[in-house]
């Protein structure tokens, strides 16, 4: 599907969810406690066939995270990128999207190990590159008293 | 084991009190790196293979965050170090489109070239260590002997072997050598000559055959699940070619095909690797003869700031796709910068695809992989 094509035919069946203009790639926004059914309902359904997780990853913004997934239909061949707010800053935790693609289970693991954002329902989720005791280092508020040179803006 | 049984996708493993478990790694010399894994075993049999990484996790995403778009060419070099080129050219690719900066043909012709070169060189390096780690020692010295030919033409164009940074936003640091071209032609004409070396000391021999057909089988549903793309997608039949379906620099000009096995195992995907380096030396045929003559990179601010807004580039690097996801806020430093690196996907497929196998096997398998660890680490 082509761009506006498949815009209208998300606004058509996910009416929760807003649509941001201007972006490189077309984006959906999704509520945090939707995720786990949207994701269901882009990769099975067959106008849609997401199958393939290109990335998934964080963003801290300091009042919320949001998590980004960028996924690509090696049948239709279109792109779009999903994204949902988290706003609890203390205790980010969002539904998991593994059971879909297995190829998130290591990315949800690599972000909770460097944002310390918990998924649920996953299976297996421990720190991938840090130690357990370690803080989450790509947190804005991070500070790692070790540190002998320090980076700043 | 048959194909029917490997869809099943086995995602979370389940570890019993009386497994047999020996540490592979982390200096073990198949796994090219420091990679851990813990294989677990019965009898001579794979039951789970669990990676364990972050041995050399240097914070590149992190260190992005402060550094400038620059200097982060320079970082993303110690990524995939056989793929310094593609991964340099992402992140110029991503700049340039964000300020939408038109670089000169020339600067793309010559990207593409340096490309494949790159490419080759790292098909070259994976095809001598393949053999080496099933016990083939004398392709360690046609690979090497053949990769140098392409260092010395880096060399003498940008003064470096291994990592480059010769990109830069706009366009490249300097000229190419004079010699560039000749050389780059001389370079061609050679290695076709030697490429019937390969096949008649690996492809066609019949005791590699044995080690490597028949295991490791990879679906194409498992492949684009796990997210496996590169050669070792495309030996399960799974077309995932950036440079046919997103071309940038100058793919968009050259007829190439994009090589697919639908075997699946080891073989299979030795075989992508081994057709690509046909087609490796076909793009470069294509353009070197036609370098556009002209500045080698585009007028730019000596400090980049980039639009506040979120960007993306995908690249194929010689082990797959390399996206690059990027948050900007204005600033001459990105706010967020995320790495989708190849081998981090392509590794965690090896459990999948090993289990079942002897673990003679899965050497060969982890070795078809063609896996960089700092890449997967970053």
């Amino acid at each position: 599907m082509q761009r506006e094509e498949l815009t209208d035919f998300l606004k058509k069946h996910f009416p929760d969810a807003t649509f941001p203009e201007n972006t490189q790639l077309p984006e959906m926004i999704v509520p945090a406690g939707d995720i786990a059914a949207v994701a269901t309902e882009l990769k099975t359904s067959k106008d849609l066939a997401f199958d393939y997780l290109i990335s998934l990853t964080a963003v801290d913004y300091k009042d919320k995270f949001t998590v980004v997934y960028h996924m690509e239909s090696t049948l239709h061949r279109h792109l779009l990128v999903v994204k949902t707010d988290i706003t609890d800053h203390e205790q980010p935790a969002v539904d998991t999207v593994s059971t879909l693609w297995p190829t998130a289970i290591f990315h949800e693991r690599e972000v909770y190990d460097l944002f310390g954002i918990k998924f649920n329902g996953h299976g297996d989720l421990r720190r991938l590159f840090m130690d357990d005791d370690y803080g989450f280092p790509l947190r804005k508020d991070f500070s790692d008293e070790t540190r002998v040179l320090t980076l700043s803006k | 084991m048959t194909m029917s049984e490997q869809i099943i996708i086995k995602d979370i493993i389940v570890k019993e009190s009386d497994d047999y478990i020996i540490n592979m790694g982390p200096q073990h010399p198949s796994t090219h790196g420091v990679l851990r894994l813990e294989v677990c075993l019965q009898g001579e049999t794979v039951k789970y293979v669990i990676p364990h990484i972050g041995y050399i996790h240097r914070a590149i995403e992190k260190m992005c965050e402060f550094d400038t778009y620059a200097q982060i060419i320079h970082l993303t070099d110690r990524m995939d170090y056989l793929s310094a080129h593609m991964n340099n050219e992402a992140v110029c690719l991503i700049v340039e489109n964000a300020l939408q900066v038109e670089v000169p043909e020339r600067v793309k012709y010559i990207r593409t070239i340096l490309d494949e070169l790159n490419r080759l060189a790292s098909h070259q390096l994976w095809w001598a260590a393949f053999g080496m780690d099933l016990g083939a020692l004398t392709t360690f010295f046609y690979g090497l002997r053949d990769r140098e030919k392409i260092l010395d033409i880096f060399d003498e164009s940008f003064g470096s072997r291994l990592l480059h940074s010769f990109n830069t936003p706009g366009g490249l640091m300097h000229d190419v050598h004079p010699n560039f071209q000749k050389r780059t032609k001389e370079f061609v004409k050679y290695f076709r000559k030697k490429l019937p070396e390969y096949k008649q000391l690996l492809t066609d021999n019949v005791i590699f055959h044995q080690r490597s057909k028949g295991i490791g089988f990879m679906t194409k549903e498992t492949a684009i699940a796990y997210g496996v793309t590169g050669p070792s997608g495309r030996g399960s039949g799974y077309s995932c070619d950036i440079r046919k379906y997103a071309p940038y620099s100058a793919y968009p000009l050259v007829k190439f095909e994009e090589k697919l096995q639908t075997e699946g195992d080891t073989f299979a995907r030795y075989l992508v690797r081994m057709d690509e380096m046909v087609e490796s030396l076909n793009i470069i045929e294509q353009l070197v003869d036609n370098i556009p003559q002209g500045d080698f990179t585009a007028k730019m601010r000596p400090v980049l700031k980039l639009p506040a807004g979120e960007y993306f580039q995908r690249v194929e690097t010689a082990r797959g796709e390399l996206a690059i996801y990027l948050v900007s806020d204005g600033n001459k430093t990105p706010y967020r910068m995320k790495f989708r690196t190849p081998n981090f996907s392509n590794l965690f497929v090896l459990n999948e695809i090993s289990a079942g196998y002897k673990i003679a096997d899965l050497v060969a398998i982890s070795g078809s992989l063609d896996l960089v660890i700092p890449d997967i680490d970053r």
